[in-house]
């Protein structure tokens, strides 16, 4: 800017030789406070993220219109004929049909095979690469051992593995409250450990007993009974939950996930884990918003619900 | 130089160029090397302006201690943490080069966004250096990358739940969210598949990314020049005619001359008139 007030004035400026500036202009600023009223709004409700939409559209647009003033002011020239060679120039009046010379096809035929080897080769590893992810996933289930070592109304920690073949890395943690009998079917409140926040290990508050190894048909069982519950607590970021898993405090966005359970052979089975709305309710007359397990983090219910689609991969179990 | 050699220092001088002009025969490769160290930068470039080379000093560290580490590092589940074990306290000098890598992470970020705020501050960003601007943030996004997952193989507690907390991060993204934290944890949960993706990204992707882009970079600061501080009139590679109408550069680029012939920046007498 400094030297366009330095240049010899009168002189006409040839904007082609210019460096492409952007012109100064204040629609940035606005554009952003729009977006980031958008993203207020999505947190705070939906009537202040439309405004903030409605505000970055018009100066967004506003913005677009400003920075290519420049180009579009270009009167649009009729391009030069180019000179061709004789061979090519058309007769007047005359249709001349199109012509493919044989380097051009050449050309292209190298190009296409190049192309097609290209992607015989590219598109499996890709493939490769990302389809494992997404395919056999799913839940075995879990022996936690006899029913007797969940006394009734009572919170119990139990430790078991995930897979036998990972280490420490596929250790898990329920904490498992058997409600006694409703309507003369057994219930159980199986919460996940996993917080809901972003998956550190949440903690029981209140008094731990003695930590018990169970046997088990195949992988080492861990159970310590806790007296008086009254709710979970998450270490990492300070999330809070009541004894049925709901969130009282801190940033998670769901409750706490929840396991079904079978009864084989006078043993308690973990089946597959699944996430939770809410809770309304306690122990067996619990009402549970149950969906398809998310990540944590992840809204399952209310309005934010679509930016996370169900993970459509898991198989039904 | 006027000082005349003699007959040894001839003699010596002789057998240190003919492999040198062997090779500049055959490849042009010393010539190229003299243009690249050889070049002109502005007169008043300071300290400041060194924060990219300690940069690219840390990024190579951090390659030659990687390429050692990986000969003893084991990247499975039941062995990782063993491996690294047995580099910090068993193996010689394990301590010190696993050591340099650990530490020497972080000097790599923090010279990078240093060097970001050099750029920033001297306005090096703006016309015609933008592209290298933005070759620069996908440089600084790979280098995160680097350091979030060179930091689950240890395969730790620690390096467990910071990984928990950052995939369930990007998990949270809309929409693509729920795929993203898939394909980074290779599955439902972060096991053995984690560790062989994350190693694999640590050691082979992303460097390749960093490496290329690297050079990316360089080539253009060698072909745009080094940003003169905002203090000084003077531009790299530029050097004033007291009778012309303009600067004339001298270097690799010819800029295109402006309505009134010049270059960028005005003589001192065209201003005046």
């Amino acid at each position: 800017v400094a030297d366009e007030l330095e240049r010899p004035g009168g002189e006409p400026v040839d904007h082609e030789a210019e460096p492409h500036l952007p012109s100064p202009t204040i629609w940035p600023f606005a554009f952003a406070a729009g977006v980031g009223l958008l993203l207020v709004g999505l947190i705070i409700n939906w009537i202040l993220a439309a405004i903030g939409a409605v505000i970055a559209l018009i100066f967004g647009f506003l913005w677009i219109r400003e920075a290519t003033r420049e180009v579009r002011a270009r009167p649009l020239e009729e391009p030069e004929p180019e000179p061709v060679s004789e061979l090519a120039v058309p007769e007047e009046g005359e249709e001349e049909p199109e012509r493919y010379p044989r380097s051009v096809f050449l050309e292209m035929s190298t190009l296409g095979v190049g192309a097609l080897i290209g992607g015989i080769v590219t598109l499996p590893a890709l493939g490769f690469m990302i389809a494992p992810a997404f395919v056999d996933q799913g839940y075995d289930e879990v022996d936690l051992g006899p029913l007797a070592n969940f006394p009734e109304a009572q919170y119990v920690i139990a430790t078991f593995y995930s897979a036998e073949d990972e280490g420490s890395v596929g250790r898990r943690t329920a904490f498992i409250r058997n409600n006694g009998m409703k309507d003369d079917v057994p219930s159980f409140t199986i919460i996940s450990n996993r917080c809901a926040h972003l998956g550190c290990p949440t903690q029981p508050s209140g008094l731990p007993g003695k930590a018990q190894e169970v046997k088990t048909s195949a992988r080492p069982v861990t159970v310590t009974p806790v007296a008086s519950v009254s709710g979970f607590q998450c270490p990492c970021h300070g999330g809070a939950y009541d004894a049925e898993g709901n969130r009282t405090a801190g940033p998670p966005v769901r409750a706490l996930d929840r396991y079904h359970f079978l009864i084989k052979d006078g043993n308690l089975v973990l089946a597959t884990p699944y996430s939770v709305g809410n809770v309304e309710g306690t122990g067996a007359d619990a009402v549970i918003e149950a969906y398809p397990l998310a990540d944590p983090g992840q809204h399952v219910d209310g309005p934010e619900q679509i930016f996370y689609p169900p993970k459509a991969w898991i198989p039904d179990s | 130089m006027a000082r005349t050699r003699n007959k040894r220092q001839q003699q010596l001088m002789a057998l240190v160029m003919a492999p040198l002009n062997w090779l500049e025969e055959r490849s042009g490769l010393v010539g190229a090397l003299k243009y690249f160290l050889f070049r002109k930068v502005p007169a008043e470039t300071n300290w400041f302006h060194t924060l990219g080379s300690a940069t690219l000093t840390a990024f190579l560290v951090q390659l030659v201690t990687g390429v050692i580490l990986a000969m003893y590092y084991k990247p499975s589940p039941e062995e990782a943490f063993g491996s690294i074990q047995k580099i910090t306290n068993d193996l010689t000098l394990g301590w010190l080069v696993r050591g340099m890598h650990k530490w020497g992470a972080s000097v790599f970020i923090i010279l990078l966004f240093l060097h970001m705020g050099r750029v920033f501050l001297f306005g090096a960003y703006k016309y015609p250096r933008e592209l290298n601007w933005l070759v620069g943030v996908i440089l600084l996004t790979l280098a995160l990358g680097e350091g979030l997952t060179g930091y689950l193989l240890p395969w730790d507690e620690t390096a467990y739940w910071a990984t928990v907390v950052a995939i369930n991060i990007n998990a949270n993204a809309p929409i693509l969210g729920p795929f993203l934290g898939d394909f980074l944890r290779g599955g439902a949960e972060i096991g053995e598949e984690t560790l062989a993706r994350f190693y694999s990204l640590h050691m082979l992707v992303i460097p390749g990314g960093l490496l290329g882009l690297i050079l990316l970079h360089l080539y253009l600061v060698i072909r745009l020049g080094v940003t003169e501080p905002p203090w000084t009139r003077a531009a790299a590679g530029y050097e004033f005619e007291e009778n012309g109408r303009g600067p004339v550069r001298k270097g690799l680029v010819e800029p295109r001359p402006r309505g009134n012939g010049s270059l960028g920046t005005p003589s001192r007498s065209e201003a005046e008139v």
